[in-house]
């Protein structure tokens, strides 16, 4: 499902109003992540606190969402721009790639309880097709 | 279906009192049919659902989420038998309707984040937690007439 030029404009301006709180709202996605979908906790048994808002979950919130971010710029190329990082994923962290789609709806949910009115039905797609180019990119790598 | 702590209970009672059914359907249906736009085939006979302002204006769209909206009623006045609760409703939409449950589960995450939209950061994660365990065993029930 690939982005239109309305759902790239529709990211880029949301992602506007994102990066001054990235590290807040990447915690809080990851914090809604663990806590909802406890079998997500398995990728992360070596932090001491799986707590939400714990020093490991805050730095690692903050790093995810960064990451996402720079996707942002990089919509026109996401396979090619993530490569790296689905090595990663892939053959380090062995992520099962299920797992991207409960990353993004936590994502979501943590967007619509910050930005309640611009969180309006067309950014949501926008962002819900972004965040699915997004994984899928991360994705290819893996065989 | 599923056990229920005194505290998950509570927690789903105070979430659900808070829904305003007539505001949160509308909203949430709207925007499954704007966000998953095949949904839309289930709704022929809507009228126009051509754009997302004919979508979230259409009569016929409202009225129909107050309807799915309502129906979580029952689940939350009866939280110890979900499954036994949604028997009926679930072969109907097996069986008449022809809706692929794919779409329970959808629609439960969009509702979820218009709940989210709604009460901001009262939605904890750990009310959150709860409420998608709710979810999940409301859209398990819907699903378990079909095979």
């Amino acid at each position: 499902m690939s982005l239109s030029a309305k759902d790239k404009a529709n990211v880029k301006a949301i992602w506007g109003k994102i990066l001054p709180k990235s590290d807040e709202i990447g915690e809080q996605a990851l914090s809604r992540m663990l806590t909802a979908y406890p079998q997500t906790k398995t990728y992360f048994s070596h932090w001491a606190d799986l707590s939400p808002g714990s020093g490991p979950v805050k730095n690692h919130g903050g790093i995810i969402m960064g990451a996402i971010g720079k996707a942002v710029g990089l919509m026109d190329d996401l396979v090619g721009g993530l490569s790296a990082l689905s090595d990663r994923h892939a053959f380090n962290l062995r992520v099962d790639p299920g797992n991207f789609k409960i990353l993004s709806h936590n994502i979501l949910v943590t967007l619509a309880i910050h930005f309640p009115s611009d969180f309006t039905p067309e950014v949501h797609i926008a962002v819900d097709k972004f965040l699915a180019a997004l994984s899928a990119a991360l994705a290819d790598k893996y065989r | 279906m599923a056990d229920w702590t005194d505290a998950e209970k509570s927690t789903i009672s105070a979430v659900w009192g808070q829904v305003d059914i007539n505001e949160v359907g509308p909203l949430a249906l709207g925007r499954v049919l704007i966000v998953y736009p095949w949904t839309q085939r289930y709704f022929g006979s809507f009228g126009d659902v051509s754009t997302a302002a004919a979508i979230m204006g259409n009569p016929k769209v409202a009225a129909h989420g107050k309807v799915v909206c309502g129906a979580l009623d029952k689940a939350v006045k009866n939280m110890g038998n979900i499954l036994a609760t949604y028997k009926s409703l679930s072969e109907t939409h097996a069986n008449k309707l022809f809706v692929d449950p794919e779409n329970f589960r959808v629609l439960a995450d969009v509702l979820t984040i218009v709940i989210a939209a709604k009460f901001g950061a009262a939605f904890t994660p750990e009310i959150q937690a709860t409420w998608q365990k709710f979810m999940k065993v409301v859209v398990a029930a819907m699903s378990s007439r079909y095979f």
